[in-house]
Formats: C-alpha cells, sequence, structure tokens
C-alpha cells in the first residue's frame, strides 16, 4: 500500500502499486501508521517529508467500489480516516512536501493540499477537482481546506465550481503548486531538491505543527478532533 | 421593472429601462420573483444578468429611503435575501455587467459566480464611503468572499476606487471584459450556454457553491448542509 524509505534526513512515503491509490481503509490507515511512526519518533533537525506514488496516478480519491460494498452505517469511515490522515501532516515535526507524479483527482487533491509544498509532474497529468462532474458533494472539512490553501476566488472556483482540469503549469501560475518537473523521478528529485532547501531552515520541528495550527486554523479546527484517534 | 427570457437551457435576467436600475422595494421584489421561477425550471442550467442602458445599476434607490418612513435600513434588509438567492440558485450564474455597477448594484454584480464586463464603458463601484455611508455586514461577506486580492479589497473599500472592466480584470475581479454592452451579454451567455452543457446535477452545484463560501453562506443565513447529508447523498449516487 505504501513504504517509507529514507534519503539522507529526507523521508520519502511512496503510495505503491499501479493503480489508483484509492482511499479505502486499508491505504488510510497504513498511511496513518507510517505518520503515526514518524510522530512518535525523534528526527534529525533538517528532516523533510515527500510523499510520492508509483504509476499513472497519485491519488484518483476514495474507493468507491469500497463503499458500495460497505453497509452505510460504515461509510464515514473513509471520510473520518481522511480527516484524521490531514491532521497528522499537519502535526509532523518537519517540512512536508508533495510531489504529485500522476493524476490527483478529488480527495487525492485534498491529500496534496495537506502538505506545505507542492511539486508537480509537468509532462503528465492533471490537478481536478472532479467531484462537481461526477455529482458528488463536499463535507465541511474539504470546503475549508480548499479556502485556507487556495485563497484566490477565482482559482477556487475554477477548481471546485468548474471541475477544471488544471495541468501542473496552470496549477503552478495560479499558486497551487510550488514547482514543476519532468517525469516521475524528476518530480522526485525536485521535490528532494525543495525539502533540502526549506528543511534548512526549521531547527525545531515541533515549532511547525503550532504554526501550521495557526495558520490554517479553521482546518484544524475540522480535523482536529481525528488526531491521535485511532480506527 | 426586469424581464426573464429562455434561450434554451439558459435564463436571461434583464433590468430593463433606460434608467439607474436602483433597487427600491419593487426592483427586488421582481429580481427575487423572477429567480424564484428560474430556481423551480427543471430545464433552465445556467443564468445571466444583464442591464440595459448606461447602468447596470446604481445601488440602492437612496430617493425612496428619504421620502419613506422605513429608510435605508429596509432597504438593507430587503437586498440579503436576494443576494441569497442568487448565492443559492442551483445553477451556475454570469453577470452581463453592461453598465455602472455601484454600491448594491456592484453587490449584485459579484455575486454571480463568473462577472463579464464591458471594458469600453463603465465601472465598478463602492461608493459608500463617499457618500458617507456604512457598509451592512453582508456586503463586507460578500466581497471579502469575491475579492480576494488584499490590495483590491482595499482599494474597493476604503479607496472607493471606480474601477473600469479591463482593471477589474487584471486585479481578479472580474473574469472577461468585452467591448460593448451586446457584446458582453453574447459572451455571458456562451459562457452559460458551456456551463450549461457541463450537464451538472443542480443540488450538488448549489452544494459545492455553499462549500466554496461558506461564510458568506452563514452570514446571508442560507441553510447549511450536514456532514451526514452530504455522506448518505455520496452513497446514494454510487
Amino acid at each position: 500500500m505504501c513504504t517509507l524509505e529514507k534519503r539522507g534526513n529526507i523521508y520519502l512515503l511512496t503510495l505503491t502499486g499501479s493503480g489508483e491509490h484509492r482511499f479505502n481503509p486499508s491505504l488510510l490507515s497504513s498511511l496513518r501508521a507510517t505518520l503515526s511512526s514518524l510522530l512518535s519518533s525523534s528526527h534529525a533537525p533538517n528532516a523533510a517529508l515527500i510523499t510520492c506514488a508509483e504509476g499513472k496516478f497519485f491519488s484518483n480519491g476514495f474507493d468507491q467500489s469500497w463503499v458500495r460494498s460497505a453497509p452505510p452505517s460504515q461509510h464515514r469511515i473513509i471520510s473520518d480516516l481522511l480527516r484524521g490522515l490531514i491532521s497528522d501532516y499537519l502535526l509532523l515535526p518537519m517540512p512536508t512536501v508533495c510531489a504529485i507524479t500522476g493524476h490527483a483527482a478529488a480527495a487525492g487533491c485534498a491529500l496534496v493540499l495537506a502538505h506545505d509544498y507542492v511539486v508537480m509532474r509537468e509532462d503528465r497529468g492533471f490537478f481536478y477537482m472532479s467531484e462537481l462532474d461526477v455529482g458528488l458533494k463536499f463535507v465541511k472539512y474539504f470546503g475549508v481546506l480548499f479556502n485556507e490553501k487556495i485563497p484566490d476566488n477565482q482559482t477556487r472556483r475554477d477548481v471546485l465550481l468548474r471541475s477544471a482540469r488544471l495541468t501542473a503549469r496552470e496549477a503552478m501560475d495560479r499558486g497551487i503548486v510550488d514547482r514543476v518537473a519532468q517525469g516521475i523521478e524528476g518530480t522526485i528529485e525536485e521535490a528532494v531538491r525543495l525539502s533540502e532547501e526549506v528543511a534548512v531552515a526549521v531547527s525545531d520541528g515541533s515549532k511547525l505543527a503550532e504554526k501550521r495550527k495557526l495558520m490554517f486554523s479553521e482546518t484544524w479546527r475540522h480535523v482536529s478532533a481525528a488526531a491521535g484517534s485511532k480506527l | 421593472m426586469c424581464t426573464l427570457e429562455k434561450r434554451g437551457r439558459v435564463l436571461i435576467l434583464t433590468l430593463t429601462g433606460s434608467g439607474e436600475h436602483r433597487l427600491g422595494p419593487d426592483l427586488i421584489s421582481s429580481l427575487r420573483s423572477a429567480l424564484a421561477t428560474a430556481r423551480s425550471d427543471p430545464s433552465a442550467a445556467a443564468l445571466v444578468t444583464a442591464g440595459e442602458g448606461r447602468f447596470f445599476s446604481n445601488g440602492l434607490d437612496l430617493a425612496w429611503a428619504k421620502n419613506s418612513s422605513e429608510g435605508l435600513s429596509t432597504l438593507v434588509r430587503l437586498v440579503k435575501p436576494l443576494i441569497a438567492d442568487l448565492i443559492s440558485l442551483p445553477m451556475p450564474t454570469v453577470a452581463a455587467v453592461t453598465g455602472h455597477a455601484a454600491a448594491a448594484g456592484m453587490m449584485i454584480a459579484v455575486a454571480h459566480d463568473y462577472v463579464y464586463m464591458r471594458g469600453d464603458r463603465g465601472v465598478l463601484y463602492m461608493s459608500e464611503l463617499d457618500i458617507g455611508l456604512p457598509f451592512p455586514d453582508y456586503f463586507m461577506d460578500l466581497m471579502q468572499a469575491k475579492i480576494t486580492d488584499p490590495r483590491t479589497l482595499r482599494d474597493v473599500t476604503l479607496r472607493a476606487k471606480k474601477i473600469t472592466g479591463t482593471e477589474a480584470k487584471e486585479r481578479g475581479i472580474v473574469d472577461k471584459v468585452c467591448q460593448s454592452a451586446s457584446e458582453v451579454v453574447a459572451e455571458a451567455v456562451k459562457m452559460a450556454e458551456e456551463l450549461a452543457g457541463r450537464n451538472w446535477d443542480k443540488g450538488v452545484y448549489a452544494s459545492i457553491r455553499m462549500s466554496v463560501y461558506p461564510k458568506l453562506c452563514k452570514s446571508l443565513e442560507i441553510p447549511e448542509e450536514s456532514d451526514e447529508a452530504v455522506t448518505k447523498h455520496f452513497a446514494s449516487r454510487l
């Protein structure tokens, strides 16, 4: 489902396999467990976390076939798990960089925005909030996260209310993505470079989490009910 | 006062006549009635709002307020649900700003999802500072939701700047600038047709708009949807 490796002081969290990396309880729990281990251990001062994926997709959102097979009383589990995962990212005592190595859609975009920095593959892949196109509404914390991470009205409107498919370059021009790069490996390498640049400034990682909670206070308020909880 | 015309799946709401289209009780009521018709038309998939003549709308009917015992606060109170109607309309909305849009008139314009404006003539102008009037809370909430560049918001609210269509496009208030009133209406209708052609579920559209503007919807007292209701909807769609 996912692997964690270290390159120097930088952790590389990879969504493994050639599939769509859709969010079901297994994948989300694996990711939470991985982040939980990072939250509870100590790190070198210049640590950083990069999240990336194998294959054509970064993540295509919630696993709808899982939802179809689960009883209605269980449906909110994946939403709550993603909420918890986002709170884990906000609490990490190191800068976080998302390397969008393939298509990011729907809830996959929410995971991207949970990161401090975003590098996106330019030669392939879209950033696409598909919900309007497929007829799905947002739970509150999604709207709040997008409001705090994409404050520009026209960009947020195009992403959420027009279901625009953004290329990496468009996403960068519009302030969603920090850098673009070529190919999966190139995107990860650029993410490593960016991590090295930003991690130098962070001498005490725990202060980073506190600052995120202040900066994204509404998001924190909506996701923090799940912080530290296990599912 | 206003007309509602249908072209295919697009409804065109026009503020009629060569006057300033100032918002008094009658015009507000006509507009709300037209929007209620739009809301309940199952085949309507997008709305364009335009004005005839030199003005889109020059704001509240201050003359009416002066002559009435109820005054300005009544008009402020009556415009709020009109703005709420636009923000909760279950279809994409495009304003075709065909002339000056000032104060409450500018609020009507920016309450649309997309704002198209002519560049050859007309300004967006929050005149309140110049004429010594305060902003109602919901005006400020609407401006903060739609004008997200801080310096532009400052220029609009604290400098009462008159902003042309071209400048408004550069500063992120307007989506497209056209060269005449008829062109802005034609382009707005074209955009509305494109948006209608996406065949979005109208209830989902309205719900997502609320997710984009949660604070504004609260200010306008538009009822919220619970996460529980959304989760149930998710399941029902699959």
